[in-house]
């Protein structure tokens, strides 16, 4: 036992607590049940809504048990008289200016005052003078406020503080006028914002897209995990009549801890789009007609066997989405290579592919989600984890809170809800020499030999300050880590920045790993649904063609699986322009857009989200299996089940799956033994652009534009994370140009011209130019990155 | 995408400001809020406003909620524009005794507005002032500007109005 081991007496009887525990925690972890309404064990402290009262011995008066520390022998009545009668003048107090609008709460039946209103509150009110009514706001398109049923608990404001990072709730005025609100007319632009509707203990603080559809108590709760991004949050659905009616968060410490953000929270009104795809679809003659399953598949039997007598398996060419499960992406591959086809991808973010087999067996955080708040410096590669990954933002922020250093290599200054250290903000094409100088300090303090080429690779860029700091504050701290995000991979010099960052991360013995990836990016390569590697990353002898130059070499056919690619890929144009020539495209999608009616040939419908089954695998390496929640619209199937049938159609072997936990028991034989590793190094870059002053266009991610599902929920969509289809450039490079906000430009791109509004935006560095990606004005420019030019229009 | 930029500070305010920031330890400048915010007010015909508010907070490095709720709480903050001349008049119990009753029915009547309100020319406010103001040996009596008058009657209260501008 160790020192700091006390014993205390709750109710008659003995309990370890640990000094300086408070009363409550040690209760709770007992299961002796003290009522409360302030207290969260995930925030800080504030003791004021005193619900939790509690008698200790030799005290004069009630003690609340969330601020009370336990002390050696102290002992503790939760349920005497005295006790009691505390718990229940609280009570009253707390429901003096409480409406008693319970049938008309979306709070009710799930409402922790109500139900401690059962406990501890009186049949009748003693309050006769009149009750106090607070006004609503509007604070988003997320959260609903009613304010007169506010308690004023601050969790709400403490969550802000704590754990969002953004103080954008507060306690304005005093006594009976306090109320809680933004002061301002304001929308809250936290990414987590949503949680406030959970810890809000009563029904001020509601979730708006789901106000009045449901009662607690009608809807049923089921298992999921979050699509958006490569956390993989652990979530609850809430299922009334079949339908999603609404995202809570599920509790996992090593994941998600209590919270999910704002895309996971609301992105199931994708599911409900007018939109989806209801039935099987069959193009001829230029219309489109709906079909039956069977008629589906031997159509699309017949022309790919036409197409592969004909031109061959290898012109062919399979995409699918990351977001995708690994029973799928398994099937999808295998079929691929049963017909002889390798043209398998689903990297449709990259396109520097030059080192992929040296590349890890899967982009790998390289740690533990839970263990990055334990970093004490971390170098953030082209990475906004802020908007990208919100729980990976949160446990840095964790680390910042204790004193870790962030610091930044990017081609846009975002703002951060911590404090970061040093930055380096530079135009897209001197990424890799940024980092280049980095590893140029850390070469002349250790002699580490590296080889000529890196001497001669490094020699060619410049040593600032700032380089010195980031290298001096990722050498001396204790636990370090080099972090790429999304914009690192999709880098034009993708595999130049992997290998310096890796090169940094070994001189300063810093973790490696990526933030980056969508939610089943690991599980995707883990299956293979790669050109060059298979199941388990095993090297193939017949590599394919990767997700660009399957657009390239426009093949015959495409088989896409959950993709947009003129909004997902990072050349939609390229893309489009190969689905429209390609003879035949069969589309598995959950929905019907303009664009797939113009270049497909059959449409499959498939479960999507909620509607499906099957595992991912997170950043961690952490596969989660998850069952469907509803049932799925219309006619569609699991894709699992669609490609199950497609492999027996096309007279594959091995495609006779009952279920889909065959496939997941198939794969977890193959997958077992794979450890997550990081490769060597990978390629060596020949040589580092300097910026030569000309205009460099970039493109960056908005969280509520993702994917196809967040694109289509109409909350979100209202939030100013979306892809604003502008042209941002800063105010010095904007005058140089001669250009205002006032009219649109003229954006030149790839031999494409478009009038686009422009947006300034000083968060830039000079002579670049940011544009959203997955924005449906845009995508006619082409690829993510590469040379630009505007004009007055 | 940078936040419009807050109202400048004057250069009076802000030395002001910087002057109280050295009293407390200095990462911790925000202990000058209440200062600031008295000054900022001051220089302000006695009110604050959301752009002066949020000046304060640039200024200080502090969230703008933080400084509402501040200038929300203190009732020698105003957060509502007011009469320049701000009249409190102390209707605590030794005051009371003395007849603040009847100062305050007085102000009110020559002003023809009620306590709480401004006259629509902009010149007086009265404040509802909740606390005793230390003055009791001289009740009743009332602050204007922060300047006491005490023992009242009705002839001094025309008076002393009449003067201001």
């Amino acid at each position: 036992m160790s020192d700091d081991t006390i014993t205390i007496e709750v109710d008659g009887k003995p309990y370890e607590a640990k000094k300086g525990q408070m009363l409550i925690e040690v209760t709770d972890a007992n299961d002796i049940y003290v009522p409360r309404f302030c207290y969260h064990k995930n925030l800080s402290v504030a003791a004021n809504c005193r619900m939790c009262l509690v008698e200790v011995e030799k005290a004069p008066k009630p003690l609340p048990a969330c601020a009370t520390p336990v002390m050696d022998g102290m002992k503790v009545s939760t349920k005497s008289a005295y006790a009691v009668e505390a718990q229940k003048s609280v009570m009253e107090f707390l429901l003096i200016n409480h409406p008693l609008d319970c049938p008309i709460c979306d709070q009710g039946g799930e409402c922790e005052l109500q139900d401690l209103a059962m406990g501890y509150g009186r049949d009748v009110s003693r309050y006769q003078e009149q009750k106090r009514v607070v006004q609503d706001k509007n604070i988003g398109p997320l959260v609903q406020t009613d304010m007169t049923r506010c308690i004023h608990c601050t969790r709400c404001v403490r969550f802000g503080e704590e754990i969002a990072g953004l103080q954008e709730l507060g306690a304005t005025g005093r006594g009976e006028h306090m109320l809680i609100g933004t002061y301002i007319e304001k929308s809250m632009c936290s990414e987590l914002s949503g949680n406030i509707i959970d810890l809000c203990p009563v029904g001020a603080l509601t979730s708006k897209p789901f106000r009045f559809s449901a009662r607690s108590w009608e809807m049923a709760q089921y298992n999921g995990i979050a699509p958006h991004d490569a956390v993989g949050s652990n979530i609850y659905f809430h299922v009334k009549d079949d339908r999603v009616k609404r995202v809570v968060p599920a509790e996992n410490e090593m994941i998600n801890e209590v919270w999910i953000s704002d895309r996971d929270r609301f992105s199931y009104e994708g599911l409900y789009s007018d939109d989806r795809l209801l039935a099987p679809m069959l193009k001829e003659n230029g219309e489109w007609r709906q079909v039956d399953w069977q008629t589906a598949f031997q159509t699309i039997k017949e022309r790919l066997e036409e197409i592969i007598a004909t031109d061959g398996a290898n012109r062919i060419g399979a995409l699918a989405a990351p977001t995708s499960t690994c029973e799928e992406l398994y099937l999808l591959q295998k079929l691929m290579r049963g017909l002889g086809c390798h043209n398998i991808d689903h990297r449709i973010h990259q396109v520097d592919f030059t080192d992929q087999d040296v590349a890890p067996l899967f982009p790998w955080l390289g740690m533990p989600i839970a263990e990055l708040e334990a970093l004490d410096a971390a170098l953030l590669i082209g990475a906004y984890p802020r908007k990208e990954q919100p729980m990976i933002n949160h446990r840095l922020r964790k680390a910042v809170l204790k004193g870790a250093d962030i610091m930044l290599v990017n081609s846009v200054d975002y703002e951060f809800n911590y404090r970061t250290s040093d930055k380096l903000i530079s135009s897209p094409g001197v990424l890799p020499a940024m980092l280049a100088a980095i590893v140029k300090v850390l070469l002349e303090s250790d002699n580490k030999a590296v080889g000529k080429d890196v001497e001669r690779l490094v020699n060619q860029v410049q040593v600032e300050e700032t380089h010195r700091q980031i290298a001096g504050k990722l050498a001396s701290a204790e636990t370090r880590a080099v972090l790429l995000g999304n914009v690192a991979v999709a880098h034009p010099q993708f595999s130049a920045i992997r290998y310096l960052a890796d090169m940094i991360a070994r001189l300063t013995h810093a973790n490696f790993g990526y933030m980056s990836g969508h939610a089943n990016t690991a599980g995707a390569c883990l299956v293979g649904a790669l050109p060059h590697r298979t199941v388990a990353g095993l090297a193939t002898n017949n590599t394919g063609l990767n997700a660009t130059s399957m657009f390239e070499e426009q093949l015959s056919a495409y088989v896409l699986l959950n993709l947009e690619p003129e909004l997902d890929c990072w050349d939609g144009q390229l893309a489009l322009t190969a689905l429209q020539a390609a003879s035949c495209v069969i589309a598995m999608t959950p929905y019907m857009t303009t664009q797939i009616a113009d270049y497909a040939d059959i449409l499959l419908p498939i479960a999507h989200y909620a509607e499906n089954e099957g595992s991912i695998v997170n950043v961690e390496g952490v596969r989660q299996g998850f069952c469907s929640a509803v049932t799925t619209v219309g006619e569609s199937r699991p894709a699992w089940k669609v490609l199950r049938v497609l492999g027996n159609t096309l007279n594959q072997a091995g495609f006779d799956y009952n279920t889909v936990n065959e496939i997941t028991d198939e794969l977890a034989g193959m997958l077992d033994d794979i450890k997550p590793g990081l490769t060597d190094g990978g390629q060596l870059p020949g040589a580092l652009s300097i910026a030569n002053g000309s205009l460099q266009r970039m493109t960056d991610f908005q969280m509520n534009s993702a994917d196809s599902l967040v694109r289509r929920a109409s909350a979100l969509q209202q939030t100013r994370d979306v892809a604003d289809g502008a042209v941002h450039i800063n105010n010095e490079s904007a005058n140089k140009l001669g250009i205002s906000t006032e009219q649109n430009v003229l954006v030149k791109q790839n031999g494409v011209g478009l009038q686009l509004p422009l947006l300034i935006d000083d968060r830039l560095p000079d002579n670049t130019v940011l544009i959203h990606a997955a924005h449906p004005a845009c995508y006619a420019l082409g690829p993510w990155f590469g040379d630009i030019t505007l004009e007055r229009c | 995408m940078t936040e419009t930029t807050a109202k400048e500070l004057s250069k009076h305010a802000r030395e002001e400001i910087d002057r109280w920031i050295t009293k407390y330890p200095p990462d911790q400048k925000q202990s000058a809020v209440l200062a600031a915010m008295r000054v900022v007010q001051h220089e302000n015909n006695g009110y604050l406003t959301t752009e002066l508010m949020d000046a304060v907070a640039a200024y200080l490095d502090m969230a703008t909620i933080a400084v509402y709720e501040i200038a929300s709480f203190y009732s020698m903050l105003e957060t509502e524009p007011v009469g320049r001349h701000s009249i409190s008049v102390c209707t605590n119990i030794s005051c009371m005794l003395r007849g603040s009753d009847e100062i305050v029915e007085h102000i009110e009547r020559k002003l023809d507005i009620k306590t709480g309100e401004s006259t629509s020319d902009g010149r007086f406010y009265i404040k509802q002032e909740e606390e005793c103001l230390a003055a009791c040996c001289g009740g009743p009596m009332m602050m204007i500007d922060h300047k006491y008058y005490e023992n009242l009657t009705s002839g001094m209260i025309d008076e002393i109005l009449d003067k201001l501008d």
